[in-house]
């Protein structure tokens, strides 16, 4: 596999598994579940190779708790999975969250609820965003829409979740995580963070360190998730990014996340060949929520149609972003074949003639 | 004059006493202490503290912890063995977190032959929350949510923790012992410095099961509570060595 800027064609699982090793991930723990088992059998080899850390975990519940026992000693870690299995790490991405773990998960989405089959969806948003995990915490979500960013967030991941020391997702899809595509790796962008004031490495020459989220004294607590909650406003600050597409003089603005970027993208296009004046608006953090600049969009008066596969998830993150300044439209599948260009092109048509608001398809 | 008493330098000074009058935790945390102590070892640990009556365990040693959800302790150690295999690392778990909600992690890592070593206190109950039946249970044994005493039709049976831990081939060592007693506790401190020591030789899972007792949720004093770790809990969970890797 390539180390360098050298483009090469690969399957986007194995782009995430070689981003991670390129980021110095020191171990990586995981249990099979398609269509992200792709990433795990890579690393096996790779991490042996490289005498890194590697275990085959007895279930979901075994690896995330693993990468939270490594990632406490200041080493970079991580574990994939996919939606149902992400389900099982819900309880430790919550101790992640409060005992301020530095934990790379990566989702690449299959359909649900429950056991659900193995199409490509984009159904844990809402998991994901607002947490399937218990207690007031955030999660940092990156959502990459190409193979080339399966490998620019997977270091970004890394670099965030020590940098905040909070859990990262990267919540990729099937689509995605099975899709060859041309990708260079370039090298690990980011600096190296100093874990040292925290790490667990032994008490020598310094008082113990103790990491754990009991709280028995009730003011300390309410502080503690204080904290969490103002440490987010931080990264909010600093880290949301988006991407714009000609909204300057658009009329109505398609909103996607992860891979249907890539189709609003072409659909956009295609309206305004049509002489619709589309843009696109697409967050590349999904939490952060980039609200403020799609609020700001709202005030000038934009309309927005939503498209993506699930019943309408962060559908209601850009209707709060817009407070009722403007329309917010759903143009969605609730998993399998991704929405085509031609269909989000009569979707919206249909739309702006005063059709279905809320066009959910099969 | 002759010194003899002394806390432990692995416990800590300021230490605010959490458990129930009589309860063998105590005695089970000094015993581990003695042993980091004898051992040298206090300044390279780092461990993956538990759920349950033992939750509390940072708050009496001295030494780097990470907490684990309930049940996972062997999967976090696991992690940082991984990561930081030159360190130190033990777990210390209730009967309930090893062998009920944890027993995949606990079984899993003495068949990986995880180099690291794990405590497991059985006191036959969910002691933190008021004496629920748990997976060590005894038959005929009165609970909270066995109020006519556990029986094979509704709750099936106790695990022999020990004896399992014993059949992995990743085990190097496993023993169970009790603290009703002097030199059982003599046994149950050289028990867990063997278990200690296996995993500084590299030779795999340490494991040792502490009969425990607690007089709370028994409804007994402490001293009806020893006897009842002597003259019943031994006749189920025998004592011994059930593995030893030379």
């Amino acid at each position: 596999m390539t180390e360098n800027n050298e483009k090469v064609l690969i399957k986007g699982n194995y782009a995430i598994a070689q981003a991670a090793v390129n980021a110095g991930c020191q171990c990586y723990f995981g249990y099979p579940i398609t269509p992200q088992t792709e990433i795990g059998e890579y690393l096996s080899g790779k991490m042996q190779e490289l005498g890194r850390g590697y275990v085959c975990a007895e279930s979901e519940l075994g690896a995330i708790n693993m990468v939270m026992g490594a990632v406490a000693t200041g080493v970079k870690a991580m574990t994939s999975s996919s939606s149902c299995a992400i389900s099982l790490m819900q309880e430790a991405l919550s101790y992640a969250a409060s005992d301020e773990l530095p934990v790379v998960v990566v989702n690449v989405m299959r359909t649900g609820p429950g056991l659900g089959y193995i199409y490509p969806a984009q159904g844990d948003y809402n998991q994901a965003v607002y947490g399937g995990g218990n207690g007031d915490y955030n999660l940092i979500v990156l959502a990459p829409s190409t193979v080339q960013e399966c490998v620019d967030l997977t270091y970004r991941a890394f670099y965030l979740a020590q940098k905040y020391r909070n859990p990262v997702m990267l919540l990729a899809d099937g689509l995605l995580g099975q899709m060859m595509e041309p990708a260079s790796f370039g090298e690990y962008p980011y600096p190296e963070v100093d874990v040292s004031s925290w790490a667990l490495t032994g008490a020598k020459g310094r008082e113990a360190r103790k990491i754990y989220s009991v709280a028995t004294d009730e003011k300390k607590q309410i502080q503690h998730i204080c904290d969490l909650h103002r440490k987010f406003e931080v990264i909010a600050e600093n880290e949301t990014t988006y991407e714009e597409f000609e909204t300057d003089d658009a009329d109505i603005i398609l909103v996607a996340f992860g891979s249907m970027t890539r189709n609003i993208k072409a659909a956009m296009k295609v309206l305004r060949n049509k002489g619709i004046k589309a843009g696109c608006f697409r967050p590349v953090t999904l939490n952060p929520f980039p609200h403020k600049q799609i609020h700001e969009l709202a005030k000038k008066g934009k309309e927005f149609v939503v498209v993506e596969m699930n019943m309408g998830q962060m559908f209601k993150d850009v209707k709060y972003a817009v407070e009722g300044l403007s329309k917010v439209s759903l143009v969605n599948r609730a998993c399998g074949e991704w929405l085509s260009v031609e269909e989000i092109v009569s979707s919206v048509e249909n739309i702006l003639k005063g059709g279905r608001q809320y066009a959910a398809s099969l | 004059m002759q010194q003899v008493f002394s806390i432990p330098k692995s416990m800590k000074k300021d230490f605010r006493y959490t458990f129930c009058p009589g309860c063998d935790h105590g005695i089970a945390i000094r015993l581990v202490a003695e042993v980091i102590d004898e051992l040298g070892i206090r300044e390279n640990i780092i461990s993956s503290t538990s759920v349950g009556c033992s939750v509390f365990l940072y708050d009496f040693l001295d030494i780097d912890c990470v907490e684990a959800p309930h049940g996972r302790a062997l999967a976090s150690a696991t992690g940082v063995k991984r990561a930081r295999p030159d360190k130190f690392v033990f777990t210390y778990s209730g009967d309930g977190d090893f062998a009920s909600i944890g027993i995949a992690e606990s079984l899993h890592s003495a068949l990986r032959g995880e180099n690291i070593s794990a405590i497991c206190i059985n006191n036959t109950t969910y002691g933190m929350t008021g004496g629920q039946l748990g997976p060590t249970t005894m038959m005929g044994q009165v609970t909270t949510t066995s109020p006519t005493g556990r029986n094979a039709e509704y709750f099936g049976y106790p695990i022999k923790i020990a004896e399992h831990i014993a059949l992995c081939d990743g085990t190097a060592y496993s023993a169970r012992v009790a603290l009703d007693s002097v030199p059982h506790i003599n046994e149950a401190k050289k028990a867990i410095k063997k278990a200690f020591q296996v995993q500084l030789d590299g030779k795999g899972f340490g494991f040792v099961e502490i009969l425990s007792s607690c007089p709370t949720n028994w409804h007994m004093t402490p001293e009806e509570a020893h006897e009842r770790v002597r003259n019943e809990m031994t006749k189920v969970f025998p004592l011994g060595v059930f593995k030893e890797v030379n």
